[in-house]
C-alpha cells in the first residue's frame, strides 16, 4: 500500500501512523520489525513522491508524513527510554541499508551529534545496534566520499567503544573499499589486539614480530579482558570469528600479517592443551584461562584452517604441524575440536605439498604424512562414533587433494589405514557406514583404478568392493550409506572408472534395477543422476568410437543414435526414468524430465512426432497413449505394476523412440515446476480465503489469522 | 526433682583417655597423597584415616618370573662392590635390587600407633598396610570399613601375597640400605627415600588377622566412639564401598574427603550434601593424572588394542583384580562387536579373578542406580556375566592348568601386577615383550610406565600408557569446595603446587580460599581451628552450687579450662 499517496494521507491523517510508532514496541519481535520496516517504506516513499527540490534540515522543506516520522525518531534518541532508543536506532539501520538517496544525508547530519554521544557518554547500551547502524551509514554510497564525517564518528566509535562492542564494526570497516588509510589502521588494530596481547604474553621477548606497532595500540583494556576467564573467552571467541570472517573472503585486499597471526594462533591452541610455560604473569593467567576450552579451540582452528590460503606462512610450518598433530594424538581432545584439527590439518596439508613441489622438502611432508597416517589409524578405532566419522571424512578430504601426489599415495598405501577404512564398511553406526563408503570410494581411486594400481593385499579388490558397496545399496537398512553408494558410484561413472562401455551399462543397469525401488528418494535421485552421467558418456563414448577423426554426418548421427537407444534400453533406464516422472517426490519427477527433455534432443534434434501429426494408431500400438494418459494422470508407477507393463515395452528401442517424440514433456515440466504450493499462494486463494473470513468470522478467524 | 541438663563430663571409659586438647592434629605417616594414612587427633580420640600402602618402592626389584625366564640372563651384575653381587644387578643402565620386594609402609615413629582408638578406611586401595598397622604396632582398637571394601580388599592383599609367596625368593637384601653404600649407588635406588621404613610383604594369617578386626558399616551409619564423637560413612563414588567419612562432635565437624569420584561409573554416586558445614575438611585421593580425562583415556585404550588384535598382536592391560577392570569391561561389551573384535578372547588371570567378578555382581546396594535397576529385573548388574557366559571373556586363577589349554592367540589379557614386578603379568612380559606386534597397556595410575618398564628393556613390543583414574581432578574439588564451604581445607603439599614437570599448570592445584594448609610425611599438622563449644552432663549437686535451673554452656578457654556459662548470665 505504501506505493500510493491515498493510503500515506490516510495512514498520516488519521492517526494510523501513532499506532505503527505503538507497534514498533511490540512483544512480538515479528510485529515490531514489520513496524519499523513499514516507517521505513513510509519515509522513503513520503520523500520521493512528495518532494521537487532538495531537501535541507529545515522541518518545512520535509513532505508532512516525512516530518512527522523524523520527529518521532528525533523525540526517541534523546529520551530516557532505552527501548524507545533501540526502536529508532533500528529504524535507522534499516533505513541506511535499503536507501541511498541523497536526502539521508541530510536526516543524518541532523541526527550524528545526538547517535555520538550514546558511546561517548555512556548513556546507552545498545552498543551492537550501534555498530551496526555506523556500518550501514559508512556502507551507504552516499556517504562514499573519505572526506564525510562519518568516517571521523567511526573513529570515535572505534575509540570508545570496548574491544568486544567494536569488533563487528572494525570488521565491516576493515572490508570498506573506501575507507581511510588511518581509520583502516584503527579498526585492524581492534581485531589484532588480542591475538598480539597473546603472543606477547607467551613469549619474553618476543621472539617473531607482534602483530601491531605498540605505539597505535594501548593493549590495558584488552589486556584486563584477557585477564578474567569469562571476558578472555569470549574476547577471543568473537575476534577469531571476525578473523576467519576476513581471511575467508576471497577478494580482501588487506594484508594481514599474517606469520604473526600464525604465531599467535599456534600459541592460543598451545594455551589450550597446556603445553606452552608462559613467560609474563599475563601469560600465566590467559593460560589458566584458556585450558581445555572447546569453544576457543574450535574458533582458532577455524581460523588456521582459512589461513592455509594465505601465503607468507612458510616458516612457521614445522611448529604449526607439532601442534596440529598434538591435537589429533591427545586422547583428551574434544570430537568437536578434533573434527575442526582435521579439516585444519587437510588444509595445510596440501599447502605443505604445495611447498613441496617448490622447496624439495618432500622429506618433512613424508614424516608429516606418517605421523598423520599413524594417528589417522588410532583414530580410526575410536570407540566415539564421531571421532571415527571424522577421521574417513578427512581420509576423504586428503584423497580428493593429493591423491596425484606420490609421496601421499606411498604413505597412505604402506599404511593400515586403507584395510581399517574398509573394516568400517560394517560398522554399526550409519553415519560411520557412510562416511566409509565415501572414503572407500575415493581411495579406489589410488588402489583399483589407478593405471599403476598396487597390490594392497587387502580383503577387498575391486570387484570385492564394487559388490560390497552394492550389497550395501540394497541391503543397507539406512538410507545414510545408500546414498554415499549411489554418490560413489555417480563419481566412479563419471570419472570413467567402471572400464569399457559394456562393463558400464551392466554396472548402471544393476544399479538401476536396484535402487528404483528404494524407499529413500535421494536414492532414486542419484540414481537418475547416474542415468545422466552415463547416457551423456554413452553418447560421447560411441561418437569417439566411431568416427575418431571426422565430424558426426547424417549416417553415423543415426547410428549412434540407434546403438545408443539400443544400450539405453538394455540398461532399462527408461522404465525408471519415466516411472519418475510420477514419482511423489517432485525433485526426481523433474529430473527425470529434465533427462528426457535431453534425451529426446538427442533422438529429434530437428523437430519431435507430435509436430509432425503422425497417425495416433502408428503408435498406439505400441502403449504410447496409454503412457501419455497415464502420466497425466501422475499414476505411471501404480499402473506399471497392475497393467502397464503389458501394454509399453520400456525395453523397446522403437517404443521409446516413439514416446521421446510423441509425449509433451514440456507441458510436464510446466507441471512439475510449479511449487507445491503454488494453488494455495495465488491471488485467488487469497480471495477465497478473504472471503470465507467475512462469510463466518468467528469460526474462520484462526485460519485467517 | 528436674533431672540435671548439664554436668561436668566423665572421662571417656576408655583407656585411652587423655588430657582434653581444644585443638585439632593431624600426623600425616604417608607421603603419598593418593595412598594416605594420616591420624586425626580430635576431643581425646585418636583416629587413623587409611592405611594406604607405597607400592612405587617395588619398581626398584627385579621383576619375579614364575618359571626361571630369559630374563634373568639378560642382566649382568652391577660390579661396585664385591658385597653387591648378590643384591644388585644392572639392565640397560638400570640397576635394581635382587631380591623378594618391599614396600614402603606409613611412618611408625611420628607418634605410638598403640594409642589409636580407631582406623577409618575409605576404600579397598587404602587399606593395603593393615595387616602392618595392626600386627606389629600393638593396635588394639576398632577398623571401620563398608563390607566391598573389606571383601575387595581382601581380594587384592590376598592376591598380593598368593604373587609374591608362589615365587620363593631365598635372597633378602639390606646392605644397599646403608646410608653410605646407598650414596654411591646410581638413580633412582640413590634417590629411593624411606629405606628404613621398606620391609616385605606379610603373609596370609596376618591378613587375616588384620582382618578380623574390622568392623562393618554402611553409608550414612552413625557411629560413637566413645561418646566423644561421632564418625559416619559416605558414599565417595569411586569404587565399591568407598567411603568418605564425616567425625563430627556436637559442635565440630570434621570432614574426611579420600578417594571421591563424580563420573558415572559403576559405584554409588558421591554423597556431596553432607559434606556442607564442615570446620575442617581433610581432602586426599585426588586424581593422580589430572591432565588425562578418563573418557579419552578409555577410548584411547580401546582405539589402541583394536588396533593391535586387527593387525595380529596380543594385548596385555597390568592391571588390580578390581576397579576400573569392571568399567573397561563393560567400554569393551559395547565395542568388541563394533570394532569386530567379537572373536577375540578376552582373558583375566588373577588367583582372585574369579572370586572379583562374582562379588561385582552381588554387591548390589554399593552400585548407582542403574546397575541397581537392573538387579530386579533381575539381570546383572555388570554386562561381564554375559561376556564369560558367551565365552569372549574367561578368567582363570593363574597361567599354569586350564589356561595353557585355552590359550589363543591374538588375545588380550588383563593381569596383575600393574607394577611389573609380580604376578602372572611377568610371564607375558617375557612371552610377548620381543614382537612389536603385541601392545602392553597401562591403565593404572600408580606406577610410572617407563619405571615399570626398565627391567624388561630393550622391548620390542608397543607400550601404551592411558591411565584411568576416575578421581576428583582440580576443577571439580574447586566446584565441589565452593559448594560444600569447608571453613579450612587441610590437604597434602603435592596438591598445593602444580606438578613439578608442569610447573606453568598453575590449574593443576587446589584453589581456595583461604588457601589450603598442606602437610607432609612426618609432619604433624596443627589445625587453627579451635573448638568453642562442648556438650556437658552436669552433676545435680554441680548444678545447685552454681545456682543453675535449665542449664548453659561450657566456654573452652584458650588454656583449655572450662569456664560454665548459664544463658541466664
Amino acid at each position: 500500500m505504501m506505493h500510493h499517496q491515498l493510503a500515506l494521507r490516510f495512514l498520516c491523517d488519521d492517526g494510523g501512523i501513532d499506532v505503527i510508532f505503538t507497534l514498533q514496541g511490540d512483544p512480538s519481535l515479528f510485529v515490531a520489525s514489520a513496524a519499523s520496516q513499514l516507517l521505513v517504506h513510509m519515509l522513503t516513499f513520503s520523500v520521493e513522491s512528495e518532494t521537487t527540490k532538495p531537501l535541507s534540515t529545515k522541518d518545512g522543506d520535509w513532505p508532512a508524513c516525512a516530518q512527522m516520522i523524523i520527529k518521532h525518531i528525533e523525540d526517541s534518541l534523546q529520551s530516557s527510554s532505552s527501548s524507545h532508543i533501540e526502536q529508532s536506532l533500528n529504524l535507522l539501520t534499516s533505513l541506511f541499508g535499503s536507501c541511498c538517496d541523497t536526502w539521508t544525508e541530510v536526516l543524518w547530519l541532523g541526527i550524528a551529534k545526538q547517535i555520538e554521544s550514546f558511546w561517548m557518554e555512556e548513556t546507552v547500551q545498545a552498543h551492537h545496534m550501534l555498530a551496526k547502524l555506523l556500518l550501514k551509514v559508512a556502507w551507504s554510497p552516499v556517504f562514499c566520499d573519505t572526506e564525510s564525517g562519518i568516517w571521523a564518528l567511526v573513529t570515535s566509535a572505534l575509540e570508545h567503544l570496548t574491544p568486544v562492542q567494536a569488533g563487528p564494526l572494525a570488521v565491516g570497516i576493515v572490508r570498506h573499499y573506501n575507507c581511510p588509510q588511518d581509520v583502516r589502521i584503527q579498526a585492524l588494530t581492534v581485531l589484532l589486539q588480542p591475538m598480539d596481547c597473546i603472543l606477547r604474553a607467551a613469549s619474553q621477548p618476543l621472539e617473531y614480530a607482534g602483530l601491531l606497532d605498540e605505539s597505535v595500540s594501548d593493549p590495558a583494556t584488552v589486556e584486563s579482558l584477557l585477564s578474567s576467564k569469562s571476558s578472555c573467552v569470549n574476547l577471543l571467541c568473537q575476534t577469531l570469528a571476525h578473523l576467519e570472517e576476513l581471511l575467508s573472503q576471497m577478494r580482501f585486499s588487506v594484508d594481514l600479517p599474517y606469520t604473526s597471526l600464525l604465531h599467535s594462533l599456534t600459541t592460543i591452541l598451545q594455551f589450550c592443551n597446556g603445553f606452552l610455560r608462559p613467560a609474563s604473569p599475563l601469560g600465566s593467567t590467559i593460560s589458566r584461562n584458556l585450558i581445555n576450552c572447546f569453544r576457543v579451540q574450535r574458533s582458532a582452528l577455524d581460523v588456521l584452517a582459512a589461513l592455509s590460503e594465505k601465503k607468507a606462512c612458510d616458516t612457521l610450518l614445522g611448529s604449526l604441524f607439532d601442534v596440529l598433530l598434538a591435537y589429533l594424538e591427545s586422547p583428551n581432545t574434544n570430537p568437536t575440536v578434533l573434527k575442526k584439527t582435521f579439516q585444519a590439518t587437510s588444509k595445510w596439508l596440501v599447502r605443505l605439498r604445495e611447498l613441496s613441489c617448490s622447496n624439495s622438502q618432500w622429506q618433512q611432508t613424508e614424516k608429516i604424512l606418517e605421523d598423520v597416517f599413524l594417528v589417522l589409524q588410532k583414530r580410526l578405532c575410536s570407540p566415539c562414533w564421531e571421532v571415527r566419522d571424522s577421521s574417513l571424512e578427512f581420509l576423504t578430504d586428503l584423497i580428493k587433494s593429493l591423491r596425484d601426489q606420490d609421496e601421499f599415495r606411498q604413505s597412505l598405501l604402506s599404511s593400515e589405514v586403507p584395510r581399517l577404512t574398509e573394516d568400517l564398511l560394517e560398522d554399526p553406526e550409519s553415519y560411520v557406514r557412510a562416511s566409509a563408503v565415501t572414503a572407500v570410494g575415493h581411495l579406489a581411486f589410488i588402489t583399483y583404478f589407478a593405471p599403476e594400481s598396487p597390490a594392497t593385499g587387502n580383503q577387498y579388490n575391486k570387484e570385492n568392493t564394487v559388490a560390497k558397496l552394492h550389497e550395501i545399496l540394497s541391503t543397507d537398512t539406512e538410507g545414510f550409506p545408500r546414498r554415499a553408494v549411489i554418490s560413489i558410484f555417480n563419481k566412479w561413472v563419471r570419472e570413467g572408472c567402471i572400464g569399457q562401455l559394456e562393463d558400464t551399462e551392466q554396472f548402471v543397469s544393476r544399479v538401476i534395477q536396484t535402487v528404483k525401488h528404494d524407499l529413500d528418494w535421494e536414492v532414486r535421485l542419484g540414481g537418475l543422476e547416474l542415468i545422466e552421467v552415463f547416457s551423456s558418456q554413452t553418447v560421447c563414448r560411441l561418437c569417439v568410437l566411431n568416427c575418431p577423426y571426422t565430424s558426426v554426418s547424417a549416417v553415423t548421427g543415426c547410428i549412434h543414435q540407434n546403438s545408443s537407444l539400443l544400450i539405453f534400453c538394455r540398461a532399462k533406464v527408461f522404465n525408471f526414468l519415466f516411472q519418475s516422472l510420477c514419482d511423489c517426490d517432485q525433485p526426481l519427477g523433474q529430473r527425470a524430465c529434465d533427462i528426457l527433455l535431453a534425451l529426446r534432443c538427442r533422438f529429434y534434434p530437428v523437430k519431435t512426432l507430435k509436430d509432425s501429426q503422425v497417425a495416433e494408431d502408428s503408435y498406439a500400438g505400441h502403449g504410447i497413449a496409454w503412457l501419455q494418459r497415464t502420466l497425466r494422470q501422475g499414476s505411471l508407477a501404480q499402473n506399471i505394476l497392475t497393467d502397464g507393463g503389458n501394454r509399453v515395452d520400456f525395453q523397446d528401442p522403437e517404443s521409446m523412440l516413439l514416446a521421446l517424440g510423441i509425449i509433451d514433456l514440456e507441458e510436464l515440466h510446466d507441471e512439475l515446476n510449479k511449487s507445491s504450493d503454488h494453488v494455495e499462494k495465488s491471488p485467488q486463494s487469497l480471495l477465497q480465503d478473504i472471503l470465507a473470513s467475512v462469510g463466518t468470522i468467528e469460526e474462520n478467524e484462526a485460519d485467517c489469522y | 526433682a528436674k533431672s540435671p541438663i548439664l554436668a561436668v563430663p566423665e572421662e571417656p571409659s576408655n583407656s585411652l583417655s587423655k588430657k582434653r586438647n581444644p585443638h585439632v592434629e593431624v600426623y600425616c605417616l604417608s607421603g603419598h597423597p593418593t595412598l594416605p594414612c594420616n591420624v586425626l587427633k580430635f576431643k581425646s580420640t585418636t583416629i587413623m584415616l587409611d592405611c594406604g600402602l607405597d607400592m612405587t618402592s617395588t619398581l626398584n626389584f627385579l621383576p619375579l618370573p614364575l618359571v626361571q625366564s630369559n630374563i634373568v640372563l639378560y642382566f649382568c651384575v652391577f660390579s661396585v662392590d664385591v658385597f653387591f653381587l648378590q643384591e644388585l644387578k644392572e639392565c640397560s643402565g638400570h640397576v635394581f635390587v635382587d631380591s623378594v620386594p618391599e614396600f614402603c609402609l606409613p611412618e611408625t615413629e611420628l607418634l605410638d600407633l598403640s594409642t589409636v582408638d580407631v582406623i577409618l578406611i575409605s576404600n579397598y586401595h587404602c587399606m593395603m598396610a593393615l595387616p602392618y598397622i595392626t600386627e606389629y604396632t600393638g593396635f588394639t582398637g576398632t577398623v571401620y570399613a563398608t563390607e566391598p571394601t573389606v571383601q575387595i580388599g581382601r581380594l587384592l592383599m590376598e592376591e598380593l601375597v598368593n604373587s609374591i609367596e608362589r615365587v620363593p625368593k631365598a635372597q633378602s637384601a639390606s646392605m644397599w640400605k646403608n646410608k653410605e653404600v646407598q650414596r654411591v649407588l646410581p638413580a633412582p635406588l640413590k634417590d629411593a627415600v624411606e629405606v628404613s621404613m621398606w620391609r616385605k610383604c606379610y603373609t596370609m594369617p596376618e591378613v587375616n588377622a588384620a582382618l578380623s578386626k574390622i568392623q562393618l558399616v554402611g553409608y550414612s551409619q552413625k557411629i560413637e566412639l566413645f561418646g566423644a564423637v561421632q564418625v559416619t560413612p559416605l558414599s565417595s563414588g569411586y569404587a565399591l564401598g568407598s567411603s568418605n567419612w564425616i567425625i563430627q562432635s556436637h559442635y565440630e565437624k570434621v570432614s574426611y574427603v579420600s578417594g571421591s569420584s563424580l563420573l558415572t561409573t559403576h559405584p554409588q554416586p558421591m554423597d556431596q550434601a553432607s559434606l556442607k558445614n564442615s570446620d575442617v575438611l581433610i581432602l586426599t585421593g585426588l586424581t593422580q593424572i589430572p591432565t588425562a580425562n578418563p573418557d579419552g583415556m578409555v577410548g584411547e585404550f580401546c582405539s589402541n588394542l583394536a588396533m593391535t588384535v586387527r593387525n595380529g598382536g596380543n594385548v596385555l592391560v597390568p592391571c588390580y583384580p578390581s576397579g576400573v577392570i569392571y568399567d573397561l569391561l563393560e567400554c569393551l561389551y559395547q565395542y568388541i562387536d563394533s570394532a569386530g573384535l567379537s572373536n577375540v578372547p578376552f582373558y583375566f588371570i588373577s588367583p582372585v579373578a574369579n572370586s572379583s567378578l562374582e562379588f561385582s555382581q552381588i554387591f548390589a546396594e554399593w552400585l548407582c542406580h542403574n546397575k541397581q535397576t537392573k538387579v530386579y529385573l533381575p539381570e546383572p548388574p555388570f554386562p561381564h556375566a554375559e561376556l564369560i557366559q558367551t565365552n569372549k571373556l574367561k578368567h582363570y586363577p593363574s597361567i599354569h592348568g586350564d589356561f595353557s589349554n585355552d590359550f589363543k592367540q591374538p588375545c588380550v589379557v588383563f593381569t596383575g601386577h600393574p607394577s611389573l614386578r609380580f604376578g602372572d603379568v611377568v610371564h607375558f612380559m617375557e612371552l610377548w615383550g620381543k614382537s612389536s606386534l603385541n601392545t602392553v597397556i597401562f591403565t593404572e595410575p600408580d606406577f610410572s610406565y617407563l619405571d615399570a618398564l626398565a627391567p624388561y628393556q630393550p622391548l620390542a613390543m608397543k607400550c601404551v600408557y592411558c591411565p584411568i583414574d576416575t578421581r576428583l581432578n582440580f576443577i571439580q574439588v574447586s566446584k565441589l569446595l565452593k559448594e560444600v564451604q569447608p571453613l579450612h581445607v587441610v590437604c597434602p603439599e603435592q596438591y598445593t603446587q602444580p606438578p613439578p614437570t608442569q610447573s606453568h599448570r598453575t590449574d593443576l592445584m587446589v584453589d581456595c580460599q583461604p588457601p589450603p594448609m598442606s602437610y607432609r610425611r612426618a609432619e604433624v599438622l596443627t589445625l587453627p581451628y579451635k573448638r568453642r563449644y562442648e556438650k556437658i552432663e552436669i552433676m545435680p549437686e554441680v548444678s545447685n552450687k552454681n545456682g543453675e535451673k535449665d542449664g548453659g554452656f561450657l566456654l573452652i578457654q584458650p588454656n583449655s579450662s572450662y569456664c560454665f556459662s548459664s544463658p541466664f548470665d
